[in-house]
C-alpha cells in the first residue's frame, strides 16, 4: 500500500467519524422496549414474543439506568393500551395488531419524552 | 451457558442489554451516513433495535457465538433499503445528495473548514450503494472484512475487492474535484 493510499484512508477515517446518537434517542428507545415488554406480558403473548416465557423482564436492566422511565412508561402504557384494546376489537389478525402496536409505542414514546 | 447461549431469561435480558449498549452508536452512525440526516437516522436506529429485539433469541442461537454486530447492521441495511424505496415513490429531493450528508453532520466542527474532508464526504455520496456502505462499515464503524462480508451477505474475498474498488473510485472522485474544477457548487449534487 502506498503512503498516499494510507494518508487517504486516514482522511477517510476522519471524514467518516462515528456519530454519537442524541441523548434522547437512547432514553426513548429503552422506554419503547420496556413498554413493549409490558404490553407483551399483557396482550401480545401469542405472537413471536411468546418464545420468551416471561417477556415482562425483558430489557429491565437497560430501563434501570433511565431516570424517570417508570413514570414515562406508565404514561405511554395508558395511552397505548387504550388504543390497542380499541384496535383489538376491530382486528382479527394478531400479528398485524402487534405490528401496529409496536409503532404506536414508538410514536407515543416520542410524544412523552419531549426534546427527543 | 456452556454452549454460549443463555440458560434463562435473566441471561437473555443481560445479553440483549449488552448488545444494545455496545452497538447503539454503531447503528446510529451507520444509519446517519446512510440516510444523511438525524431525524431519519433516529427512526432507522429505533426500528433496527425493535427488529433485533424481536429476533434476538433466534439470532443468538444461529450465530454460533460469532459477534452480532454484522447481524444488527444487516437489519439496518435492509431497513434503509426499504426507506429508500419508500422515498423513491415520493417527489422528494434525493436523499443521497452530498449537501444532505454533510450539512447536519454532528462532527461538523471536524469537517467544517477542511475542504479535503468535505470533498471526501461529497465523494462518498457519489459512490454506488454497495461501495458506500462498505466504506461506512469500515471507516465509521471500524468493522473488519469478515464482519462487513457478513453484514452485506458476501464472501470475505468479494468484500476485500469491494473495499479496494470503493477506495480507488473515491480517490479518483476526490482528485478530480480538487484538481479539476474545484468543489461542486452549493446545491450541485451532480
Amino acid at each position: 500500500m502506498s503512503v498516499g493510499a494510507t494518508e487517504f484512508e486516514a482522511l477517510l477515517r476522519e471524514a467518516l467519524a462515528p456519530v454519537d446518537p442524541p441523548a434522547g434517542l437512547a432514553e426513548r428507545l429503552e422506554l419503547t422496549l420496556v413498554s413493549l415488554t409490558e404490553l407483551a406480558q399483557d396482550e401480545l403473548e401469542s405472537w413471536e414474543l411468546s418464545a420468551m416465557r416471561d417477556p415482562r423482564n425483558w430489557v429491565r436492566p437497560a430501563a434501570a439506568v433511565v431516570v424517570g422511565a417508570s413514570a414515562g412508561t406508565a404514561l405511554v402504557l395508558v395511552r397505548v393500551r387504550a388504543r390497542h384494546r380499541a384496535r383489538k376489537r376491530q382486528s382479527g389478525n394478531l400479528l398485524e395488531l402487534a405490528e401496529r402496536t409496536i409503532h404506536d409505542i414508538a410514536d407515543e414514546a416520542r410524544r412523552v419524552l419531549p426534546g427527543t | 451457558m456452556d454452549n454460549g447461549l443463555p440458560n434463562n431469561k435473566a441471561e437473555l435480558d443481560a445479553r440483549f442489554t449488552e448488545l444494545y449498549r455496545a452497538h447503539l452508536r454503531d447503528v446510529y452512525s451507520y444509519s446517519y451516513y446512510r440516510v444523511g440526516n438525524h431525524h431519519d437516522a433516529e427512526d432507522l436506529t429505533e426500528q433496527t433495535f425493535l427488529q433485533a429485539y424481536r429476533h434476538f433469541e433466534r439470532a443468538l442461537r444461529e450465530s454460533n457465538g460469532r459477534p452480532l454486530r454484522p447481524w444488527l447492521i444487516r437489519i439496518a441495511h435492509n431497513l434503509a433499503a426499504n426507506f429508500y424505496r419508500d422515498r423513491s415513490r415520493k417527489p422528494e429531493a434525493a436523499i443521497e445528495d452530498a449537501d444532505m450528508i454533510s450539512a447536519p453532520h454532528t462532527t461538523e466542527s471536524l469537517v467544517e473548514g477542511r475542504e479535503e474532508l468535505e470533498s471526501i464526504l461529497a465523494g462518498v455520496a457519489e459512490l454506488p450503494d454497495d461501495r458506500r456502505e462498505a466504506l461506512i462499515m469500515r471507516f465509521a464503524l471500524g468493522m473488519d472484512n469478515r464482519e462487513i462480508a457478513r453484514a452485506l451477505g458476501r464472501t470475505d474475498g468479494a468484500t476485500k475487492v469491494l473495499l479496494h474498488r470503493a477506495i480507488r473510485q473515491l480517490e479518483g472522485i476526490v482528485a478530480q474535484t480538487t484538481a479539476g474544477d474545484g468543489p461542486p457548487a452549493e446545491g450541485d449534487s451532480k
